[in-house]
């Protein structure tokens, strides 16, 4: 198994300056975002999108061109880039903006031109200074150059990017809950409806948001055309994806791959193995939302429709190896603490549920679990996400809270007797 | 008001890269935290003025977000992410030296004020687990002992600018991913070290 490069090329071809402008140009940057701006149309971008059925990167995988095509008619009309990178195991947002920042800012200007948008965001989650100031540096210089600003490559156009940086909230890779923050309030998610930013989003104006990967994904596709970008791939997954492969594995790290293959050929090869040639006892395919797979699932392919047809989901492209010695009352807790960390607090099932949920595997693994413990558990989950079934169905106004019980739900399912190990059998209640 | 004038025109100039005054107060309150080390009662109300919201409406969107500390912090924010890839690569043993070197509880400042120590989610350097920050410069592959050595180091020689790749050369170990770059830029302060903060460290 090989990686299929495009978005990582230039950072590869160029790791001694990438992040700079006249590196980016030099390898032909900028190319296609003066000759879209200079000689295409909004229609015919919209149209190559369309065609390489390209899917949000971020987490949901909802058609870009889909998205591209609700936005309302508005005067103002904004594009936000989702950089608020922070589902645990991913990591891979950081490598595009700290490495090739001049391809997002490529990126924008297309699709700034297709939407007929003014004035773009790039929301960085406070978290990733280094990064930011890369962003920061690489909007500097393209505005020094004229590609940004007034009359961007000498045409009637306009555009301004704003560098934003968030403060350390997960909830607000939400995209209501970014709009809010970026207006300078909580990062709280909004009620639906509206459903959706296209059509009343930052200041309730249209809005794009969009994530970076799938926006560094935009110059390739109009350079090459989306029918190329559509052959790449699988039907429904198509282009590369950047994976992140972290947990036990010999070679962690960001690899760029084409959607299709299976999670153990991509640990197998890329990934080197698991440490010490260990066995893979669980596995979480999509970032700590993602319910998990056990070790003998290695064969499912890694493309959005069959890990959902497995009842998880491809998420934000974060694989997560857990080895034959983990313990997961532990690693599942660490997830339900980062959620019950991350609430934002409107909706009392996640709110309390989470809090709940923490304080129980606690409880069970450092060995003061009780036998009652177990339906406990899954009765607070219930209350969250009724009939625990995936896709969850919700009880609150944003997917955080049962994004909590999708590593419970993988216990009990598939380790309840490791669970129940962990319980002693002779408590008196 | 009691921020000096280059604050307050660096202030203005946030608040005019906005097509609402509101949305600056995000950055304005790293500003505050970059000022003091922590989000004062003096802060809140420069920025309620500047902004136009009331001092309670800054204050709410204060305490929402983590890394707008309401106390104040050391000159180090020791931050030593505890998610999951961190967590099955051993990131309590981590935690664990540097509680003891610093004798922190999380969230806790020492007397000295020169260390502030926080068991944080997620900092998206799962690659290189276990990570941690220094004032938001990261540091990836660190192993229990390099944790207690970068403490050490922090302690006596105090760098004014904390730098990401310094760091990660002499106490880190596995990255994320190839950083390619050398890069001198750093924090200064317990906010990240961002746009028109000095940041960069000056080679001598």
């Amino acid at each position: 198994m090989k990686e299929t490069i495009l978005l990582t090329k230039h950072m590869r071809d160029n790791p001694e300056d990438s992040h700079l402008i006249d590196s980016y140009e030099k390898n032909n940057g900028y190319s296609t975002a003066k000759k879209t701006i200079l000689e295409s149309s909004p229609e015919k971008i919209l149209e190559e999108i369309k065609a390489s059925n390209i899917r949000g990167r971020g987490g949901a995988g909802f058609p870009t061109g889909v998205k591209w095509g609700f936005l309302a008619e508005d005067e103002d009309r904004y594009l936000v880039i989702n950089a608020d990178e922070s589902e645990p195991g991913t990591f891979k947002d950081r490598i595009l903006l700290e490495r090739d920042p001049h391809q997002l800012i490529e990126g924008i200007i297309i699709t700034c031109f297709s939407a007929n948008i003014k004035e773009a965001f790039i929301y960085i989650r406070g978290e990733y200074a280094k990064p930011a100031r890369r962003v920061q540096q690489a909007v500097e210089q393209a505005y020094q150059k004229g590609f940004l600003g007034k009359n961007i490559f000498g045409s009637e156009i306009n555009l301004d990017i704003v560098v934003h940086l968030g403060a350390g909230a997960y909830i607000c890779g939400e995209e209501t809950a970014l709009l809010n923050s970026l207006e300078g309030r909580r990062g709280e998610p909004r009620l639906k409806p509206p459903y959706f930013p296209a059509v009343k989003g930052l200041y309730m104006k249209p809005t794009l948001v969009n994530n970076v990967e799938t926006i560094s994904s935009v110059p390739w596709i109009i350079e090459n055309g989306g029918e190329e970008y559509n052959k790449l791939g699988v039907e429904g997954s198509t282009g590369t994806r950047i994976f992140s492969l972290s947990g036990h594995v010999n070679n962690p790290g960001n690899y760029e791959i084409e959607m299709g293959s299976s999670f153990g050929e991509f640990v197998e090869t890329l990934g080197g193995g698991i440490r010490n040639n260990k066995k893979v006892k669980a596995y979480i395919p999509g970032g700590a939302s993602a319910p998990w797979f056990r070790g003998d699932q290695l064969d499912i392919k890694m493309t959005i429709d069959d890990v959902a047809k497995n009842n998880s989901m491809l998420g934000s492209g974060a694989v997560v190896m857990m080895d034959e010695d983990t313990n997961l009352v532990s690693a599942a807790k660490s997830i339900v603490s980062f959620f019950a960390h991350e609430s934002c607090g409107q909706c009392t099932p996640c709110r309390e549920g989470t809090t709940w949920l923490e304080m129980i595997l606690d409880r069970i693994a450092s060995g003061r679990g009780r036998t009652s413990d177990m339906n406990l558990l899954l009765d607070v989950c219930d209350n969250i996400s009724p009939g625990l079934s995936w896709p969850p169905k919700m009880t609150t106004i944003c997917p955080l809270g049962p994004s909590a019980v999708s590593p419970i739900t993988s216990l009990m399912n598939d380790f309840r007797d490791e669970v129940e190990s962990l319980i002693p059998t002779k408590v008196l209640l | 008001m009691s921020w000096d004038d280059k604050l307050l025109k660096q202030a203005k100039k946030i608040i005019k890269l906005y097509p609402q005054k509101r949305s600056a107060l995000g950055p304005l309150l790293h500003l505050a935290q970059s000022k003091d080390g922590y989000i004062s009662d003096d802060s809140i109300s420069v920025i309620s003025e500047l902004v136009g919201i009331t001092e309670v409406q800054v204050k709410s969107v204060s305490t929402f977000y983590s890394m707008y500390k309401q106390e104040p912090t050391g000159k180090y924010l020791l931050s030593v992410c505890k998610s999951i890839s961190c967590e099955i690569n051993n990131s309590s043993e981590v935690i664990n030296k540097v509680q003891e070197f610093t004798g922190l509880n999380n969230n806790e400042t020492d007397e000295e004020e020169l260390f502030t120590f926080e068991a944080v989610e997620c900092i998206g350097a799962c690659g290189g687990a276990p990570a941690l920050q220094v004032n938001y410069e990261t540091v990836e592959g660190v192993t229990p002992e390099n944790a207690i050595n970068l403490c050490k180091w922090l302690k006596e020689t105090k760098p004014d600018v904390v730098v990401a790749d310094e760091m990660q050369e002499n106490f880190g170990g596995i990255k994320s991913f190839d950083w390619a770059i050398q890069d001198n830029s750093g924090a200064t302060s317990t906010a990240p070290g961002f746009q028109t903060l000095k940041t960069t460290k000056v080679k001598k």
